[in-house]
C-alpha cells in the first residue's frame, strides 16, 4: 500500500502524480473463499478490514453489485454521534465513535472526521423531558452529553431563530461535543484500500443472485459472475436486506423506505455544529466546502425508488426556513435519496440466522453511517468466531421473538 | 466608462432606457434588456470571478444558466442573493453586484497563492494528508473551511414571501426556443390547455440570437409574434423567467418562476418566486442543448467563451465580447459565430477546426470573408493572464502552427442535449455517435423535441416541435382536426461533428486543462482519478468533485464523459454520466417552503377558551399542534408559586381546567361493545349505559399505546376519550382494524374532538360550583356517583357531564358543544367565585395526577412499557383476547427484572429530582455505570409539602423502600431517595368518591 | 409524488392518504395458540417486496376508507386498486 502523507504527495507531485497506484486492486474472483461479504459499502468493507486485521482472516471477498460505496455510504448526511438512549445502542455507537476518533490514522486515509459538536434542539416540554432522560443515560454510560439552555444554544448557533414567538420555539437542547461529521465516501474508500492491502478481494459489478445451502449450512453464492463457494457469508446490503435474505428463505422484520437529503449552494461559513430537531425532522450542517447539508424525514410508503417524494422536501425546507430564517434565500442545489432498511425498534440486526454460516448486518435505518467502524468491528468478530461480540449480542434476530426490543425511535432523529 | 464594446446597432436591448449598476463598487452603464454579463462585457469587464479551488481569474463563458464562472453576489443585508449567475441576472438600475470568493479584491486575490501549490494539491489531496498530528485537524479544517464557500448568506430574515401554484394542463412545454414555441403553438391550435415555461426573461431561446428567418420574418420577430399569439390564446399560460427544475414520478413537474418587480433595488428586480407544481397529461421537452467546451492549456482564461454565447452577445445584446477573435471548433456552429462577429465588425483572426475537411456552405461563406481557416488544427494553449492575449495553434499531431493574437477565443466542441429533467425521471437515453452525446428517447408521455432531441438545425427543430406538440395534444385527448402547420425556415444540414475529447499526444500533457471550470477539475485530475482506480463515473465525480458546483456540471459532465471514455479506451455509452438530480438550476429554500412558514408552518390548534386564557395571563405550552394553558401566574408570581397555588386550590377548594384537547371518538353500532372488547384490555360489553370505565389500549406488541375513559352513552353508543396527542393515531388505528380486519363488525367511528369542548371542575367544592352555575342534572352522590355520566344542561347549555377524575378529587368533566363552551366556562367561573374557583393549567394537572400515581402515556411510558410494568396488570382480561395480549406472554414480557413504576421520595423533602435523571444502586465514578431506571415525573407536591417523583425501576415493585440514588443532569451529584408505592396522596381513593 | 387511485373518490395526490403497510397479513384467529415464533412472524416479519407489492392505504383527507393498492416498489408504478368489500 502506498503510504499517504504530505512528503509523499509533494514527492509524487513533482513527478506529476504519475506513479500513484490504484487505491484498491480490481481483484480476480476466485472460486472459493473462507468468508464472503456481500455489499461493498461502509459496513461491509469495514467488516472485511477488521476480519483481516484483527482476526487474520484474509481469504475474503467483498462482492458489490454496482460500484463500491454506491449505496447508503455515499448517500447519507455524514453525521456521527453516539448519544443513544438504551445501553445496548449507547455502547455500540460509543465504541464506534471512539474508533472514528483515530480512523484517519488507522486507515492512513483522511476521512475528515470533524468533531464540530452536535446539537439536538427541543421545541416542547415533552421533548425537553425526553432529551433530559437521554442525557442522563448518556452521562452514566460514559458518553459526553450536556443539556443546554436556549441562550447557550443561541450563542453556539447565532443564525438559529431562538426567539420565543416562532412556531417551533427552541426551549433547550443537548450537545454532544464529540459528535460531528465525516467525509462519507472517504470512509468507504479508506476501508477498501486498507482491506485490499491486507489481501481482501474486492469485486465490483458482481451481483448475488442466489444463496446455496446444504444441511442447514451455507455453501456458496450464485452470482452474475458464476458460483463462489464459502462456508461463511455476511450479508451487509442496506436497502436490499430483505431481498438477499429471502434468497435463503429468511424473513426479516424490515421495511425499506426512501430517505431524502439535499445540499445547497456553497456559502462562506455561517455555523459550526450539526443541528438536529426531531420534532420537525430537520438535521443540518455546513460542509467544509460551504454547502448546507439537510436531511429530511423518510417517505411513509415502502419503496426502493431513489427519487423520494418532493412533498417531504417542502416540509423540511419549511421547517428549516422557520428555524434558520436567513437560509430562505439560499438555494437548493441537489436533492437525492437512499433506501433505508428500518426495523420495528429502529435498531439494527447484527446476527446469525437460522442458516449456519449465514450472518446478517442490516436494519440500521437512518443510523448506519455513524456506526460504520463499530459495526464492522463486531461483525468481523461475529464472522470470525461464528458467535456475536458482546456489543452486538443484544442486536440479534431473536429479539423479535423474545420481545427484547431496543426501541430507539426517540434517538433516531427522524420519525419512522 | 461608456460601453466601449457596445455595438452601435442591432440587438434587443432598449437603447432608449439606459441604466447604471455597480460591480464591486464600479459604475457600469447598461441598457434595459441587458443581463449583468452582457453589460459587463459591453464595458470591457472580463474578469468576473475566481475559481473555487485555485482562485484563478475567470470570465464569462456562456450566456445562460450553464455558466461555471459568473457567480456573483447581488445586493446586501437581508435581501442579498448569494451565488447568482451574471449571465441570467437582468441588469437593473441601482443593482449592486459584488464578486464572491476572492480577498481582498478580485484583481489581487491572496488566495490565488493556491495556484502556486496546485501541483501538490491535486484532486483528493486532502484524503492523503492533513492527518498528522491528529489534534491539528480542527486547525487544518478551519483553514479549508474559510478558503471554501462562495457567497455570503443574508444577515437577516428573508423579507420576501413565496407562493405555490398547483396547476394541471394537457401539455406542458418546457423551453420556448424554436421547438418549444412550435410545439406550444401546435398543441394550442389543437385545443389543448398548454403551459409554456422558459427560464429566460423572454421567450425565443436561440431564435433571439440568430439572423435566420422563420415564416419570412426575422427569427426574433417570429418568436415575439408567436409568443403574443400564444399568450392571447385561451387556455395557454406563458411563463417567462420560469425554470423547470424537477421532474418527478407521475410526471409531476416543478417550475420555479422568478417574480420580477419594476421597482428593483440593490439586489435587482427578482422579487420572490413562485413554485408551480404542474401535473400535465403530456410533456414536450424542448430544453435545447449546451455547447461543449474544448480542452487545451489554460482553457479557463477570461476571454475564452462558448462560440454560441459569443453569437448571443453579438446578436441579442449588441455587445462585442472582444476586439479580435479566434475560434476553435470541431463542428459547423463556430462558423456562424465567425460570420456574426464579422458582421459586427469584430475581426476574426483565425478558425482552428479539428476536422481535416470542413466543407459546406458555412465554411465557404467564412472563407469568402477572408477568414483564415486552419483545418486539422487545434488550439494548444491560451496565452495571457487575466485575459487571453494570444492562442498557440498546432496541427493534430502537435506541429506548431504559430501563435495568433486575440482577446477572444470562441470554442465549440459540439452540443450536449439538456436532458437533465428527462434523466431525473430516469427517462431512457442513448449515445448518439453523430452528435457524440446522449440523446433522450421519448417515454411515459414525455416528448423531446428540437436540440434536446438532437435536431440542431432550425428547420428541423421547428418541424419536430410542431410534431411533438401535436402528438402530445392528441395523447392528452385534444384533437380538433386542425392541420399541422410547420413554421418554415431555411433547411440546413445537420452539423457534422468530429469528436475531440483529448488533445492528441504531447498536447494532452500540457496543463492545466480544465474539464470542470467551477470545481477546478483538470484533465490531470481525471487521469489521477482513473489511475487510482476511481473509474466509475460516480467515483470520478466523488473523488474529483467533478460537476458538484452550483452549475451542476452542465458544461463539465458531457465533456467528462468523452474524456474518460477516451482515457479508458471505452465506449462513451458505457461510461455514462453522473446521475442527474434535481434541481436543474438551484431554487431558493424559501420558494420551496412557500407559505408553510411562520404561523402556517404547522397549524396551531386552540380551544374556544383561548382568548379567556390569554386575558387571564396564562402561559402556554405546545402539546403536539395544541397550544395549552400551562399555568396562570398572578403578577409577581413565579411558575413554582403559581403551580403551588393552583394545586392547593384544587385540593382544598375547586379548580377549573380547560381539557378540550382530549381526543373524543364516538363509537356506535350494534357491535360497538364487541369492538371495544377487542381493542381494550378490559371487558366492556357488560358496562351499563350511563357508566364510565378506564381503558388501556395496547399495540399488538403488547406495549401501552393509549389510555383513557370511555363512557357508554346508550345501548349502541360509546364515547371514548383518548390522550391529547394520540387522538389522530388512535382513530386511524381503530379505523384500520375495523375496516381491514373486522369489516363484519357493525361499528362506526366518528371523531368528535372538535365538536365537544371539555371543562373539568375539580376539588371538594366542584359540586357546589356546578349547582350554582345552574344544572338540571341531580348532583347528589347517590344519583350521580363516581364513574358515571349524565346528560342535561349546564348554564343553559346541553351538556354531557362525566364524574371522572384525573386529580383524585371530586370532579366533573363537562362536555358542551364547542360553540357554547366559552359561555359555559365563564358561567362556571362566575358561579365558582364565591367558592374560590381557580383556573389551573397543564402543569398543575400533572402534579395532581402524579400525587395520585396516575400515568401519562408518553411520560411514564415510552413504547416499551406493558400494563403490568405500570401496575395496571389488573386491567388485563383473562377471559377474552385483545390487541397485544399474545405479546404479553413472550419471554421478555414476563422477565422479573422489567422496569416497574415506583414512587421515589428524596431524603431531603425539598429536593426535586430531575426528570430524566437515572436511578442507580450505588453511585460512583465508574462508566458505564449500571442503571436501574429513570425518573419519569418529578414535582414538588404542595399538599404534601415535599417533593415526589415517579420512576421506572428494574424489579422496583418487589423492593419498595430500597435505597436508590438519582444522578443530576448538569453536575455530577447524586441525590439519595427511597422507593415507595407510587400513590402519594389519598391512597384509598376516598376523595373522588365523596 | 404518487397519484393514488382511491376506488371511492378517484385519483388523488398521495398527500391525502395514509400508508398502512403490507396487505394480506390477517390477524391470527387464535393468537394464544401460536408459538412465540409464529406470533413474531405475524407481528414483525414482512415480505418488503422489491417489485409488485399489495398494500393498504387510507384516504385520510377524503372518504377515510381503507383500501388495497398494488404498486411496484421499484418504479412506484401503480398497478391496481381494490376495496375491502363493497363497490364504489
Amino acid at each position: 500500500m502506498q503510504f499517504y502523507s504530505l512528503p509523499n504527495l509533494i514527492r509524487r507531485g513533482l513527478r506529476g502524480h504519475r506513479d500513484w497506484t490504484p487505491a484498491w486492486r480490481k481483484a480476480q474472483l476466485r472460486p472459493s473463499y473462507d468468508v464472503i461479504i456481500v455489499g461493498a459499502g461502509g459496513h461491509g468493507l469495514a467488516t472485511a478490514y477488521y476480519l483481516a486485521k484483527l482476526h487474520g482472516v484474509t481469504n475474503v471477498a467483498v462482492l458489490e453489485r454496482g460500484w463500491l460505496g454506491g449505496g447508503n455510504i455515499g448517500r447519507n448526511t455524514a453525521i456521527v454521534r453516539s448519544n443513544y438512549l438504551w445501553d445496548a445502542s449507547a455502547h455500540i455507537y460509543e465504541f464506534s465513535l471512539k474508533l472514528w476518533e483515530s480512523l484517519s490514522q488507522e486507515l492512513n486515509y483522511n476521512v475528515m472526521f470533524s468533531q464540530r459538536g452536535l446539537l439536538n434542539i427541543a421545541h416542547s416540554e415533552q421533548e425537553l423531558h425526553d432529551l433530559a432522560r437521554r442525557v442522563g443515560a448518556n452521562r452514566l454510560n460514559g458518553i459526553d452529553a450536556e443539556l443546554l439552555s436556549t441562550e447557550e444554544i443561541s450563542k453556539r448557533v447565532p443564525v438559529l431563530n431562538t426567539s420565543p414567538d416562532t412556531r417551533y420555539p427552541v426551549l433547550g437542547g443537548t450537545l454532544q461535543r464529540r459528535g460531528g461529521v465525516a467525509r462519507h465516501d472517504a470512509v468507504a474508500w479508506g476501508y477498501a484500500r486498507a482491506a485490499d492491502a491486507l489481501g481482501v478481494d474486492i469485486v465490483e459489478n458482481c451481483e448475488v443472485t442466489g444463496i446455496r445451502t446444504a444441511n442447514g449450512r451455507v455453501t456458496a453464492l450464485e452470482t452474475t459472475r458464476g458460483e463462489i463457494r464459502a462456508g461463511t457469508v455476511g450479508l451487509v446490503v442496506a436497502g436490499n436486506a430483505t431481498v438477499l435474505a429471502s434468497m435463503a428463505g429468511i424473513r426479516l422484520p424490515i421495511l425499506s423506505h426512501p430517505l431524502q437529503a439535499l445540499v445547497t449552494e456553497p456559502l462562506k461559513p455561517v455555523f459550526d455544529p450539526v443541528v438536529m430537531s426531531a420534532a420537525v425532522h430537520v438535521y443540518v450542517h455546513q460542509t467544509d466546502r460551504g454547502e448546507l447539508v439537510l436531511g429530511a424525514g423518510i417517505d411513509a410508503p415502502v419503496s426502493y425508488d431513489l427519487n423520494g417524494n418532493f412533498r417531504i422536501i417542502e416540509h423540511v425546507l419549511a421547517a428549516v426556513c422557520e428555524l434558520f430564517p436567513i437560509f430562505s434565500r439560499v438555494r437548493m442545489l441537489r436533492q437525492w435519496a437512499g433506501t433505508v432498511d428500518v426495523c420495528p425498534d429502529a435498531s439494527p440486526i447484527i446476527s446469525g440466522t437460522p442458516i449456519k454460516g449465514l450472518f446478517m448486518n442490516c436494519g440500521w435505518g437512518t443510523g448506519g453511517f455513524k456506526a460504520t467502524p463499530g459495526s464492522g468491528w463486531v461483525f468481523a468478530h461475529t464472522l470470525a468466531h461464528q458467535e456475536p461480540h458482546p456489543l452486538n449480542e443484544p442486536f440479534s434476530l431473536d429479539r423479535f421473538t423474545s420481545g427484547a426490543l431496543i426501541d430507539e425511535h426517540g434517538a433516531a432523529a427522524v420519525a419512522h | 466608462m461608456s460601453q466601449p464594446f457596445r455595438l452601435d446597432h442591432g440587438g434587443r436591448v432598449d437603447r432608449d432606457t439606459p441604466l447604471q449598476f455597480t460591480f464591486d463598487g464600479r459604475p457600469i452603464d447598461a441598457f434595459r434588456g441587458d443581463t449583468v454579463a452582457s453589460a459587463l462585457l459591453a464595458n470591457g469587464v472580463t474578469l468576473v470571478g475566481r475559481s473555487f479551488k485555485y482562485h484563478r481569474p475567470r470570465g464569462i463563458v456562456s450566456a445562460g444558466a450553464e455558466d461555471p464562472n459568473a457567480f456573483v453576489q447581488l445586493g446586501h443585508g437581508a435581501r442579498t442573493l448569494p451565488n447568482r449567475l451574471a449571465t441570467v441576472t437582468a441588469a437593473t438600475p441601482g443593482l449592486k453586484v459584488r464578486h464572491v470568493n476572492a480577498w481582498p479584491t478580485l484583481e489581487y486575490d491572496v488566495m490565488s497563492a493556491f495556484g502556486l501549490v496546485a501541483p501538490f494539491i491535486p484532486a483528493g489531496f486532502y484524503y492523503k494528508t492533513l492527518m498528522w498530528p491528529r489534534r491539528l485537524w480542527p486547525l487544518y479544517e478551519h483553514f479549508l473551511r474559510h478558503a471554501a464557500g462562495l457567497g455570503h448568506a443574508p444577515d437577516a430574515p428573508d423579507p420576501d414571501r413565496y407562493d405555490h401554484v398547483h396547476a394541471h394542463c394537457d401539455v406542458l412545454v418546457v423551453g420556448a426556443g424554436p421547438a418549444g414555441l412550435a410545439a406550444a403553438r401546435a398543441a394550442a391550435r389543437a385545443g389543448a390547455r398548454v403551459i409554456l415555461a422558459d427560464e429566460q426573461a423572454e421567450a425565443g431561446g436561440s431564435l433571439l440570437s440568430t439572423h435566420e428567418r422563420v415564416d419570412g420574418l426575422p427569427a426574433p420577430r417570429w418568436a415575439d409574434a408567436t409568443t403574443t399569439e400564444l399568450a392571447a390564446t385561451r387556455g395557454v399560460t406563458v411563463l417567462p423567467n420560469t425554470t423547470a427544475f424537477g421532474l418527478y414520478e407521475s410526471n409531476l413537474v416543478l417550475l420555479a418562476e422568478r417574480l420580477i418587480t419594476d421597482q428593483p433595488d440593490s439586489a435587482g428586480s427578482e422579487n420572490g418566486a413562485r413554485v408551480w407544481r404542474v401535473l400535465p397529461k403530456q410533456i414536450v421537452l424542448a430544453t435545447g442543448a449546451h455547447e461543449r467546451p474544448l480542452l487545451f492549456a489554460n482553457n479557463d482564461r477570461p476571454g475564452v467563451m462558448l462560440a454560441g454565447a459569443i453569437s448571443t452577445y453579438v446578436n441579442r445584446y449588441a455587445v462585442a465580447p472582444g476586439s479580435r477573435a479566434v475560434l476553435f471548433t470541431n463542428n459547423d456552429a463556430a462558423y456562424r459565430t465567425a460570420l456574426d462577429l464579422t458582421d459586427a465588425g469584430v475581426p476574426v483572426a483565425a478558425i482552428a477546426d479539428v476536422r481535416s475537411d470542413p466543407a459546406g456552405d458555412l465554411s465557404s461563406e467564412v472563407r469568402a470573408q477572408g477568414i483564415a481557416v486552419h483545418a486539422g488544427a487545434v488550439v494548444r494553449h491560451a496565452q495571457g493572464g487575466r485575459r487571453v492575449a494570444a492562442v498557440e495553434l498546432c496541427s493534430l499531431d502537435g506541429a506548431p502552427l504559430g501563435a495568433v493574437e486575440c482577446d477572444l477565443l470562441g470554442v465549440s466542441g459540439g452540443f450536449a442535449p439538456a436532458l437533465h429533467l428527462h434523466a431525473q425521471a430516469r427517462g431512457p437515453s442513448e449515445w448518439d455517435p453523430t452528435l457524440a452525446a446522449f440523446v433522450p428517447r421519448g417515454a411515459n408521455g414525455i416528448h423531446p423535441a428540437g436540440a434536446v432531441a438532437g435536431q440542431l438545425g432550425l428547420a428541423d427543430a421547428l418541424r419536430q416541435g410542431t410534431q411533438a406538440g401535436s402528438t402530445a395534444a392528441a395523447a392528452a385527448g385534444c384533437s380538433n382536426g386542425s392541420d399541422l402547420e410547420v413554421p418554415r425556415a431555411n433547411e440546413s444540414t445537420q452539423a457534422f461533428i468530429q469528436p475531440y475529447w483529448l488533445p492528441p499526444g504531447g498536447l494532452a500533457r500540457a496543463k492545466p486543462q480544465f474539464v470542470d471550470l467551477h470545481e477546478d477539475v483538470t484533465l490531470d485530475d481525471l487521469r489521477l482519478s482513473l489511475r487510482e482506480g476511481f473509474e466509475s463515473i460516480e467515483h470520478v465525480k466523488r473523488y474529483t468533485t467533478l460537476g458538484m458546483g452550483p452549475d451542476q456540471g452542465k458544461l463539465a459532465n458531457p465533456l467528462a464523459t468523452g474524456v474518460i471514455a477516451e482515457l479508458l479506451g471505452r465506449d462513451p455509452a458505457s461510461v455514462g454520466t453522473p446521475r442527474h438530480r434535481p434541481a436543474y438550476s438551484p431554487v431558493s429554500l424559501g420558494a420551496i417552503a412557500g407559505r408553510h412558514i411562520g404561523p402556517l408552518a404547522d397549524p396551531v390548534r386552540v380551544t374556544p377558551m383561548q382568548d379567556w386564557h390569554e386575558a387571564a395571563g396564562a402561559r402556554f405550552e405546545n402539546v403536539g399542534q395544541w397550544r395549552r394553558a400551562w399555568y396562570y401566574p398572578q403578577p409577581g408570581e413565579s411558575m413554582h408559586e403559581a403551580v403551588a397555588r393552583e394545586c392547593l386550590a384544587v385540593r382544598h377548594r375547586v379548580g377549573i381546567l380547560d381539557y378540550s384537547t382530549l381526543g373524543k371518538i364516538e363509537i356506535t353500532g350494534p357491535d360497538a361493545g364487541e369492538f371495544l372488547d377487542r381493542v381494550y384490555t378490559n371487558a366492556w360489553k357488560r358496562l351499563r349505559p350511563g357508566r364510565c370505565r378506564y381503558g388501556l389500549m395496547l399495540g399488538e406488541d403488547g406495549m401501552i399505546f393509549d389510555d383513557g375513559v370511555t363512557a357508554r352513552l346508550d345501548d349502541q353508543r360509546y364515547l371514548m376519550f383518548t390522550s391529547t396527542s394520540n387522538a389522530a393515531p388512535v382513530l386511524a388505528s381503530l379505523e384500520q382494524w375495523l375496516q381491514t380486519e373486522w369489516p363484519d363488525l357493525r361499528v362506526y367511528l366518528t371523531s368528535v374532538s372538535e365538536h365537544w369542548s371539555n371543562i373539568a371542575l375539580a376539588g371538594p367544592r366542584s359540586r357546589d360550583v356546578l349547582a350554582a352555575a345552574g344544572t338540571d342534572i341531580p348532583l347528589d352522590r347517590r344519583d350521580f356517583p363516581f364513574m358515571t355520566f349524565r346528560q342535561g344542561h349546564v348554564a343553559g347549555v346541553q351538556a354531557r357531564v362525566f364524574r371522572i377524575s384525573f386529580s383524585g378529587e371530586l370532579s366533573y368533566e363537562i362536555n358542551v358543544p364547542a360553540d357554547c363552551a366559552r359561555h359555559v366556562w365563564e358561567a362556571l367561573v362566575d358561579a365558582g367565585r364565591p367558592f374560590g374557583i381557580t383556573p389551573y393549567g397543564t402543569e398543575t394537572m400533572h402534579v395532581l395526577r402524579a400525587e395520585k400515581g396516575f400515568i401519562i402515556v408518553g411520560q411514564e411510558t415510552d413504547g416499551s412499557v406493558t400494563p403490568d410494568d405500570v401496575g395496571l396488570g389488573r386491567l388485563l382480561s383473562r377471559r377474552k383476547d385483545f390487541l397485544g395480549k399474545r405479546s404479553l406472554s413472550r419471554p421478555d414480557s414476563v422477565r422479573p427484572d422489567r422496569k416497574q413504576l415506583v414512587g421515589l421520595l428524596t431524603d431531603d423533602p425539598n429536593q426535586i429530582l430531575p426528570e430524566g435523571g437515572h436511578v442507580v444502586d450505588s453511585p460512583g465514578p465508574r462508566r458505564p455505570l449500571p442503571m436501574r431506571g429513570h425518573v419519569t415525573s418529578s414535582y414538588f407536591s404542595p399538599v404534601l409539602g415535599r417533593s415526589i417523583a415517579l420512576a421506572m425501576v428494574t424489579g422496583g415493585r418487589a423492593a419498595l423502600g430500597e435505597r436508590l440514588y438519582v444522578a443530576t443532569l448538569h453536575d455530577n451529584r447524586w441525590l439519595p431517595a427511597r422507593s415507595c408505592h407510587p400513590v402519594f396522596y389519598d391512597p384509598e381513593g376516598a376523595r373522588q368518591h365523596v | 409524488m404518487l397519484l393514488i387511485p382511491c376506488p371511492w373518490c378517484g385519483p388523488r395526490e398521495d398527500d391525502e392518504f395514509t400508508f398502512g403497510g403490507e396487505a394480506d397479513f390477517p390477524r391470527p384467529a387464535e393468537p394464544e395458540a401460536l408459538t412465540d415464533e409464529q406470533w413474531a412472524d405475524y407481528l414483525f416479519m414482512r415480505d418488503n417486496r422489491r417489485g409488485r407489492h399489495r398494500e393498504q392505504w387510507c384516504h385520510t383527507a377524503g372518504c377515510r376508507r381503507w383500501f388495497i393498492v398494488e404498486r411496484d416498489t421499484v418504479t412506484n408504478e401503480i398497478l391496481g386498486a381494490g376495496t375491502y368489500g363493497g363497490s364504489p
